[in-house]
Order: C-alpha cells, then sequence, then structure tokens
C-alpha cells in the first residue's frame, strides 16, 4: 500500500507535465507562477499557526489531557467507547503528530487486533485534525467570522468516534 | 468560536499545569510553541510551492478541468451553484482527488488554493461563505480511501491483517462526513432564519 502511492505521486506530476507539453504550455514559467502563490499563502499562516500550536503544546504539557479523560469517562461509556481510546479521541482534533503518538501507545498497552486497537484504528483513519484544517484554511485567507464552522466539524468527528466503536462491534462482533 | 477554544486551551493548560504540578513543562511549551509553529511551516513550505506551482501547470494543460468534470457528480451536490468549470471548482476538485488518494502533502496546499479561489468571489472578505465553510467540513472528515499510516502502523504492531479495517473506515467516514454536510446545511438555514 505504501507502495501505491509511491506510483501515484510521480504519475499524476508527469502526467499533468506532460499535457502540459502537449498543448504547449510554457511548463516551467507557469510552475513559478503558481509556486510564487504557494509562497505567499504559507507566509500568511504562519502567525494562526504559532497561535495554535503554542496553545495545543501547552496543553499537552500541563497533563490536562487525563484529567480530562477521567472527568469524561461516564460519557465515553454512555457512547459505546472503550476507555483506552479516550485520550486519541480527545486529542485527535487537535493534533496530529499527538494522536498519532497516542495511536502507537495503545497498539503496545492493546494489540492492533485488539477491540481497543481496532476502534482507535478506525478513529484515527476516518477524522483528521480538526483545528489545525479549520484555523490554516480560514487563516491562510483572513476570513475572520467562520460562523457555524466549528459545531458541524466537530459534529462530524463525534458521529465519527462513535461509528468507529460501532462498526468495529458489528463487522468483528467483539 | 474559534477565540473561545484558543482561549480556553489556554486558561485549561495553565490551571491544569498548577494543579498537576507541571508548571515547568508549560512553560517549556510556551517557549518552544513557536519555533514548532515555524518549524511546521518551513516543512509545509516547499510542499506548497510545489503544488501551487504543478497545479498552475495541470490547470493551463486542461487537467484540472477534466478532473473537476469527473468528480462533478459529487462536487454539485455539495457545492451548489458552482460552475464545474470555475477556478474554485477546479481547485476543489484537485484537493477532494488528492485527498480520496490519501497524498495529505498535496491535499493541504491544493486545499489551501481553493480557498483562495473562494475568497476572491467572496464578496464579505471577512466573513466564510457556505461554500467555504462545506469545504472546510469536507476536509476535517478523512475522506481517504485507503490510510496508509495507520494501516502501516498496524502491520508494525503486529496485526494479522492490518487493511482489515478499511470496510469500518470507509463506513464512519462516509457516516460522519454526512453528519458534517448536514449539520452545516441545518445550521445555515437556521442562521437565515433569523
Amino acid at each position: 500500500m505504501a507502495q501505491l502511492s509511491d506510483y501515484l505521486l510521480p504519475i499524476l506530476v508527469g502526467a499533468a507535465v506532460l499535457f502540459a507539453l502537449f498543448k504547449g504550455v510554457a511548463s516551467f514559467d507557469v510552475f513559478g507562477g503558481g509556486a510564487k502563490e504557494g509562497f505567499e499563502t504559507t507566509i500568511k499562516l504562519l502567525p494562526t499557526l504559532v497561535g495554535l500550536i503554542t496553545a495545543v503544546e501547552m496543553f499537552k504539557a500541563s497533563g490536562g489531557l487525563d484529567v480530562l479523560v477521567h472527568a469524561l469517562s461516564p460519557v465515553a461509556k454512555a457512547l459505546g467507547l472503550p476507555q483506552e481510546v479516550m485520550p486519541l479521541a480527545l486529542l485527535r482534533p487537535i493534533s496530529g503528530g499527538g494522536s498519532l503518538a497516542i495511536l502507537e501507545s495503545i497498539f503496545q498497552d492493546n494489540a492492533p487486533d485488539s477491540f481497543a486497537g481496532r476502534v482507535a484504528s478506525v478513529m484515527m483513519g476516518s477524522t483528521e485534525t480538526t483545528f489545525y484544517a479549520v484555523a490554516a484554511y480560514f487563516g491562510a485567507v483572513g476570513v475572520k467570522q467562520i460562523r457555524y464552522t466549528v459545531p458541524a466539524a466537530l459534529t462530524a468527528d463525534l458521529v465519527g468516534f462513535v461509528m468507529s466503536a460501532l462498526t468495529v462491534r458489528l463487522l468483528f462482533g467483539v | 468560536m474559534l477565540n473561545y477554544i484558543w482561549a480556553g486551551l489556554m486558561v485549561l493548560s495553565v490551571v491544569f499545569g498548577i494543579c498537576n504540578g507541571r508548571m515547568s513543562e508549560v512553560s517549556a511549551a510556551i517557549m518552544n510553541g513557536g519555533g514548532k509553529a515555524v518549524e511546521l511551516t518551513l516543512g509545509l513550505l516547499g510542499a506548497m510551492c510545489f503544488w501551487g506551482g504543478i497545479m498552475n501547470v495541470a490547470d493551463k494543460a486542461g487537467v484540472t478541468a477534466r478532473i473537476s468534470r469527473l468528480i462533478s457528480p459529487i462536487t454539485k451536490r455539495i457545492f451548489k451553484g458552482m460552475d464545474p468549470k470555475s477556478a474554485p471548482a477546479k481547485a476543489i476538485s484537485m484537493n477532494i482527488t488528492a485527498n480520496l488518494l490519501g497524498l495529505g502533502n498535496a491535499a493541504t496546499p491544493l486545499g489551501l488554493k481553493a480557498m483562495r479561489e473562494m475568497q476572491k468571489e467572496n464578496k464579505t472578505p471577512e466573513r466564510a461563505t457556505k461554500h467555504m465553510i462545506f469545504f472546510v467540513v469536507l476536509n476535517t472528515a478523512s475522506i481517504q480511501l485507503i490510510p496508509t499510516t495507520v494501516a502501516v502502523l498496524r502491520g508494525n504492531y503486529g496485526a494479522a491483517s492490518p487493511m482489515d479495517i478499511l470496510p469500518a473506515v470507509w463506513i464512519t467516514s462516509i457516516v460522519s462526513l454526512t453528519a458534517g454536510l448536514i449539520t452545516a446545511w441545518l445550521l445555515g438555514r437556521f442562521e437565515r432564519k433569523k
């Protein structure tokens, strides 16, 4: 599977350039123009990311995650989520790297084929780093009023968490 | 909304830091957070330039228009009233394609490009348009067909068949994305009536 994307990426890029060649597009010049735009967007993104990442790093360092996991354990039970995946559910929306580290520790403690291991895998594979995406996408274009984006995105996350436990139960019969 | 979440994270960190006796860790996080953001931005910078450039080449070659038409049955349902030949529609289609194929490094730059194109047509530049909100919700729900990273990790930790979670991932993705889009649609209607 890693191989599949090894093939996909170069072929896609090659195909784009090949088409451009046939159409007589000045591809290198055109590339430069687009790359410059990408550069400007990224620089505009930096202040937003400094704010977001500092806050997330502080939260991880404060040990707040453990407190929240403990406080929310009745909720986890009600939603049918195994206790072990709670830290993942809480960190998933705010930190991509952090949630990957938690996924590994769940695999270490529970084995990937255990109930918790499978639920964590499905959770990780079917959700994204919500706050990063919201902050980056709107931050890059300078939109301030994001209206109902966060409630809608968080609903998707919550439904995703509940569904991960449900689908693993249904498909693996644990 | 983001203002409250951000402030909440900061204040909670200080409170929990004091309660857990982890203030030195919190201080360190404050000092290092900005550096981490710069590292991430620098890491992204190359990919952003590259994919911005390739997107431009593909656009001039007519590739993006073709992909846009190919997946327009999906996009025209989510982004009502958007012309599949327009610049935002083409960038959105490229982002969705990269997401489906699991090319995360390409999806973010292409997604930011799509936001830029939508912002050009936004008559209220400080305020998100409906299409932007649907697009961001789409990008906060993973629509990757094969979650490579998770599968590789499962394999590393000794899963008998690392890919056996795929059907569960697909069902979960579709249901959660649908829930997010429906919520956005409902909240959009509710907002208008106010």
